[in-house]
């Protein structure tokens, strides 16, 4: 089973032309800079914009080809827009009970208390939009989605138009959504610290096209990307809490290949976690430092080597035990340590960040 | 649709009269319809007047359903929605603030007219004579008195049907 999708549409000055084979399961993030064609990519999926050239078979069924085209109210999906876009005219009881009531008995999966429950809105549900928070619009926004009890579940950046403590303060429902439903999500975002956290596969767009499509943490290891990320450059490492240091509040995940200290995040011994290691926070030295103050030294061998955005800049891939992991050095720096693909070096981890 | 905005009353009121007069391409349609003649008549003051003050009501609607955008009937679709439903069910109720200020703009407009109904009415007491022209006739005829009985009674009028229109239309907005 998965989510077949092919559109091509031209307006002037933008053009989108993809053809994605998308998972039908986990949450799929779609991340490209504003402009690149995400929005109208979502869009497409949804039927709200017409690809006159298109192709999109959901889990078999056919909701667009050359023949067929089934508009946006028939197809089973639920899409959160950006602004929340709820019925200011309606409660937020009544918002929710739109498309509720509008979805066959028969259909009906997700349950009217376990979506409450889950998105924690139920104070909220005699209330007008009008008189919520954006974070509180949004909640009920998701949860208006899901009582449709769609089979994919559409997000165009539902945390673009917060600010840091909403945005904080939606994530851990989004992660929720991610784990105690089988509903597949479609996430589109331009900011990779929200896809660090809570993408399975990811979808990068540039200029209406899409550069690449993959499992996150393979993508994001490959050396052809960085370029498309900037500054966001980095792996992420699926690992496992294995131990808790109290006296200085760390915490010991191991990953395959090894194991780093980071800050405790109040994760129990034996929760998964992920990583976050920007090539940025990498450096190379080509013995283990003694007395440096950085706490994370591992063993590894150079992979691969690629220009990156700025002539004075390399990307390299390193090897660590099974874990790829992405560094950004001078040139200068490479000449002189003279790292070539198969040296063995030490990676020295400056920052990593727990994301979940 | 705009044109009776910048055209004046009597003279939008002397070519309905000429275009229904029993010379006129109406005037013949109605006739062979068998209604007979619509000058002179209170259903020819009513069509005079609906033609007079549309695009007071035409305008205000118009302007309601375009400031609302697309987002709410995008929003209806992908909530099952057919485009059908979400009119009525969204868009509609969302353009209700438009419904009132056209109901109020239209009202106002016609019980205040002159000009078109002169021409079309022509001033029939019992028949066709508006409250308007009844007061015209009494400063006319210097009786100051009856002239200030009916003016103060359409002023206090319309003070009351704003405050019932508008108190309606604020009371149910989010």
């Amino acid at each position: 089973m998965s989510i077949e999708a092919r559109f091509d549409l031209g307006y002037p000055g933008f053009s989108l032309d993809v053809d994605l084979d998308l998972p039908s399961q986990g949450v799929t993030a779609v991340f490209g800079a504003s402009g690149c064609g995400k929005t109208t990519l979502l869009r497409c999926i949804a039927g709200l914009t017409h690809a006159e050239r298109g192709r999109l078979v959901v889990n078999g069924d056919v909701w667009q080809d050359s023949a067929n085209f089934i508009p946006a109210h028939a197809r089973s999906l639920g899409y959160v827009f950006q602004d929340a876009n709820l019925f200011s005219h309606l409660s937020v009881r009544r918002n929710l009970q739109y498309g509720q009531s509008r979805v066959p008995h028969a259909q009906q999966r997700v349950d009217w208390a376990s979506a409450i429950e889950l998105l924690d809105i139920a104070p909220l549900l005699e209330r007008k939009p009008g008189g919520l928070s954006g974070g509180e619009r949004q909640r009920v926004a998701i949860a208006r989605a899901l009582l449709t009890s769609p089979r994919l579940l559409l997000m165009d950046e539902p945390l673009a138009s917060l600010d840091l403590a909403r945005k904080d303060e939606l994530i851990p429902y989004l992660e929720r959504l991610h784990r105690e439903l089988k509903i597949p999500i479609v996430y589109v975002s331009h900011a990779a610290d929200e896809i660090a956290r809570l993408a399975d596969h990811i979808v990068v767009m540039q200029a209406g096209r899409a550069v690449a499509s993959g499992p996150l943490t393979e993508t994001l290891a490959r050396l052809d990307l960085p370029i498309h990320l900037g500054e966001d450059a980095g792996v992420v490492l699926e690992a496992v809490v294995a131990q808790r240091d109290a006296q200085w509040h760390l915490a010991r995940v191991d990953f395959a290949g090894g194991s780093l200290w980071v800050r405790d995040g109040g994760q129990p011994i034996g929760h998964p976690v992920r990583a976050r290691i920007l090539a940025r926070d990498v450096s190379i030295a080509l013995g283990k430092g003694e007395d440096i103050s950085i706490q994370n030294c591992l063993p590894a061998t150079v992979d691969e080597m690629a220009e990156d955005s700025h002539p004075a800049l390399t990307l390299l891939r390193l090897k660590v035990g099974a874990s790829p992991m992405l560094a950004r050095l001078t040139r200068r720096s490479v000449h002189a340590l003279n790292l070539i693909p198969g040296k063995p070096v030490w990676v020295q981890i400056k920052a990593a960040a727990l994301v979940r | 649709m705009t044109l009776p905005l910048v055209l004046p009353p009597s003279v939008l009121g002397f070519y309905l009269l000429v275009l229904m007069g029993p010379e006129g391409v109406v005037g013949q349609f109605t006739q062979a319809m068998g209604m007979g003649l619509l000058p002179f008549t209170f259903s020819g003051l009513v069509v005079a007047s609906v033609l007079y003050s549309m695009p007071f009501v035409v305008q205000p609607i118009t302007q309601a359903f375009s400031a609302m955008g697309d987002a709410p009937m995008e929003a209806a679709k992908t909530l099952r929605a057919s485009p059908c439903d979400a009119f009525f069910t969204v868009a509609l109720p969302l353009a209700r603030p438009g419904f009132i200020t056209a109901a109020v703009l239209g009202f106002a407009h016609t019980v205040g007219e002159f000009g078109v109904v002169l021409m079309m009415g022509g001033n029939i007491p019992g028949k066709t004579q508006v409250l308007s022209m009844v007061i015209y006739n009494h400063v006319e005829a210097l009786e100051y008195a009856h002239a200030h009985w009916l003016a103060g009674g359409m002023l206090c009028f319309s003070f009351l049907v704003l405050l019932l229109l508008y108190g309606r239309g604020w009371n149910r907005q989010p």
